[in-house]
């Protein structure tokens, strides 16, 4: 009877402390001191929420020729449809592909992206280019939810996204590097260009008329 | 592999061994210390809180017999399971629900809540589309802080047994609960859980948002209470994510600073318990030995995982792609292939088993390298408290063998090793093992077992053979390809992760139970020291040899088998 009464009266109180006293004090803490992160880092624009900071939007959709105008993150494995960060009615959430590397399907996924890639370059005019397609743009994020692309898969949508906007390749460059980050503290993650910032930065520029 | 690559590899492996060595000897002063009292002025804050835990709950801080203790946690946790179920059950009839979400299948609610109370954290679900905010904190958040807490009651009560004064008792299983959530977990979560939030992890009670995405047509954030919850998934070895994509989502893991400092968080606590244990035995080289003979094992699985990962997918060769950055399917560029292979090794060697990329879309020798850390029964690291308890009963096997190798009455820390515990050690090591292959072969067999299947070739089988050695380890990761939110899964895998968790609890407590009973014969020319490098290859060579017999067979049927396969296409 008092293993009982210890068992349940212990259990009940270390899980009121831990299951609603912690988070409830982690919450007004996070809230008071860094209530832009805890909320999930929204960016707004011209007074929109247009998304969120950290998570990736699908920008390869559509038409070629209008997707060319943009920078395109990585192939995303969501449902219903890619980027897809909650769809409670589908049952869409966050997720990979889950392919391994020996199933067929993730090569003939990889071949259709780059079919993708160069059915949008081809749609503004620039002629087929043999130059290798970065791995990192043919599969998918772990998360689906990649905010972020590799350098090396930025430059290689230069020319295509400098064609359809009409601006010079060094000008759609120069602003790539504007928005790559370096490593963390020079050892940590990956040097990573941020999609959705660099998108924003586009649609800047092609409104203000352009500085020689 | 870059120099940043291989700095932060080797940073981090130091880092833990100091943080390790920092932290073991604090949580040794907290298991053994008087109720009320704590290191760093802890108790000055919690003490009372402490105090009047045991008044309501009407705890004497007696020691307790080792059947009193396993009857205790077994209870704790009984209670654990019934709640996390319930709630799962009736959450659509309770507060912070703002996304309306139903109450769960039995099936998956019976699987969660094994899964969560047995510090396994394996999910057949979605955490976004089928948890509330309330399931997530009251049920899931809780058992993230108490299955931890019970593995390291179990430890402590096993280090009483061992250690040479001899007591009565193995120690109180309500004290130790208590003390090791108090002083233990909740100071370093809340202080992981606010750096973490600064970082990006989300911590709000606000309803998933609505956002006018550029070009896409639209996307709906989901939001919740993460944080404080993601900060205990690392730290007690949990692994369950908030969100589906775990580590891996950007609202759980949103840079590389807190991807490096979760990962830290994976390896903190099971490093430093086994200093806790040197501090607690008074004998700091044992504590250095167990350690050692850790990384010993764990640095060249990391090694082969980094390479397998920087490699060339061949099926991919005559696409005309540039795969200089290696596998990148399954993972996230702001982590890269570095931080994402020491993640994979890291949570796989802990049984902490959260993801910060897919690892069914790792390279065959990679998910070998993931699965086979599993399969040695999560005693690299392993769960807190439960991987040293386990790596304790290989230490205890690895005297047996040694002394029967020269000669010697096996004896360890100076108590006589009888039949007794031998058979308990016997049953501690190979339930697993014959949980995760039998497990196996019954859904390999079976249609409901195939047909979740969703890459085709040995692959397929690795699925399988991965999701019984992580339920039968009590390590929570996944092959997620594989549809396991099933009925035939859910049982079969909940089946597996409660034997894997409390058929070993038990056995282990009788080990302390019988070694606290024993005296200690003061050490002389003749006793085998257990703290030398000869004793940590010893150990080592028995944790490998075992882990090796028994699934070499199995893991050639899959990775071994699906990387021949790949590679020889060149």
């Amino acid at each position: 009877m008092a293993m009982i009464r210890a068992a349940t009266t212990t259990f009940l109180l270390l899980t009121a402390l831990t299951g609603v006293a912690y988070p409830l004090l982690v919450t007004a803490v996070a809230q008071g001191v860094f209530p832009l992160q805890a909320n999930g880092s929204l960016r707004t624009h011209e007074g929109r929420v247009v998304g969120s900071a950290l998570i990736g939007q699908d920008f390869s959709s559509g038409e070629p020729a209008r997707a060319a105008r943009w920078f395109w993150g990585r192939p995303s494995a969501t449902a219903p449809s890619p980027y897809t960060a909650l769809d409670v009615a589908a049952g869409g959430a966050s997720g990979g592909s889950n392919l391994a590397p020996s199933n067929p399907l993730l090569a003939e996924r990889a071949q259709e992206r780059i079919a993708t890639l160069a059915a949008a370059a081809r749609a503004v005019g620039l002629a087929p280019s043999d130059a290798p397609v970065p791995v990192e743009l043919v599969t998918s994020s772990a998360s689906g939810l990649d905010p972020h692309l590799s350098v090396a898969a930025a430059e290689f949508q230069v020319a295509r996204v400098a064609r359809a906007r009409g601006l010079s390749e060094d000008t759609v460059r120069a602003l790539v590097r504007a928005h790559t980050s370096p490593r963390t503290l020079g050892i940590l993650g990956e040097p990573t260009v941020h999609v959705l910032e660099l998108n924003l930065a586009l649609e800047a520029l092609g409104r203000s008329p352009e500085v020689p | 592999m870059t120099i940043p690559g291989l700095i932060q590899l080797v940073g981090f492996v130091v880092t833990i061994a100091v943080c390790a060595r920092l932290l073991g000897p604090l949580v040794a002063r907290i298991l053994d210390g008087e109720p009320g009292r704590a290191p760093l002025g802890l108790g000055l804050v919690l003490g009372p809180l402490e105090r009047g835990v045991y008044r309501i709950a009407g705890v004497t801080a007696r020691a307790m017999t080792w059947r009193e203790y396993a009857l205790g946690i077994l209870a704790f946790n009984a209670l654990g399971v019934a709640a996390v179920y319930g709630l799962q059950r009736l959450q659509h009839h309770l507060p912070a629900n703002p996304a309306a979400l139903g109450p769960v299948e039995p099936a998956s609610a019976f699987n969660t809540a094994i899964s969560f109370a047995t510090n396994t954290n394996w999910q057949g679900y979605a955490g976004e589309t089928t948890m509330s905010y309330l399931t997530q904190m009251l049920g899931l958040g809780a058992q993230n802080f108490l299955s931890a807490a019970t593995g390291i009651a179990v430890f402590a009560a096993l280090a009483r047994g061992l250690r040479r004064s001899s007591e009565s008792g193995v120690g109180n299983c309500w004290v130790d609960l208590t003390r090791s959530t108090l002083y233990v977990l909740l100071p370093l979560s809340t202080l992981l859980a606010l750096v973490l939030v600064g970082q990006g992890v989300v911590q709000t009670f606000r309803a998933p948002i609505e956002v006018e995405p550029l070009v896409q047509t639209s996307q709906t954030l989901p939001l919740g209470p993460a944080a404080s919850q993601i900060a205990i998934k690392q730290l007690g070895t949990n692994g369950g994510g908030f969100f589906n994509a775990n580590g891996a989502h950007p609202f759980e893991n949103p840079t590389a600073l807190a991807n490096a400092l979760q990962c830290l968080a994976i390896l903190l606590l099971p490093a430093a318990l086994c200093h806790t244990f040197g501090s607690m035995v008074r004998d700091r080289r044992q504590g250095w030995a167990l350690l050692a003979a850790m990384l010993a094992i764990f640095i060249p699985c990391l090694a082969v995982t980094v390479m397998s990962e920087h490699a060339a997918n061949p099926a991919l060769a005559s696409l005309g792609v540039d795969q200089a950055l290696g596998n990148v399917e399954g993972k996230e560029l702001r982590f890269g292939v570095d931080a994402s292979a020491l993640w994979a090794s890291a949570t796989t060697a802990a049984s902490n088993g959260s993801v910060n990329s897919m690892h069914d879309s790792m390279m065959p020798l990679g998910g070998f390298a993931a699965m086979w850390l599993m399969q040695l029964g999560e005693v690299v690291f392993g769960g807190v408290g439960s991987g040293l308890y386990g790596m304790l009963m290989f230490a205890i096997v690895a005297v047996f063998v040694a002394g029967l190798m020269v000669g010697r009455a096996p004896e360890y820390l100076g108590k006589k090793i009888e039949p007794f515990e031998m058979r308990m050690a016997c049953i501690v090591i190979l339930l697993p093992c014959a949980v995760v292959l039998v497990g196996t072969a019954i859904a390999c067999v079976v249609p409901a077992g195939t047909s979740s299947v969703s890459n085709p070739g040995p692959h397929g089988f690795s699925q399988i053979l991965y999701a019984f050695s992580s339920a039968g380890n009590n390590n929570g990761s996944a092959f997620a390809g594989l549809a396991a939110n099933t009925p035939f899964y859910n049982v079969a895998l909940g089946i597996a992760m409660f034997l894997a968790r409390y058929w070993l609890i038990v056995p282990v407590l009788a080990v302390a139970g019988a070694m606290s009973r024993k005296s200690a014969a003061a050490a002389t020319e003749g006793t085998l020291p257990t703290h030398t490098p000869t004793f940590v290859l010893m150990l080592v060579a028995v944790v490998v040899i075992v882990g090796a017999l028994t699934f070499v067979p199995s893991l050639a049927l899959g990775p071994v088998a699906e990387h021949v396969q790949l590679f020889a296409r060149r």
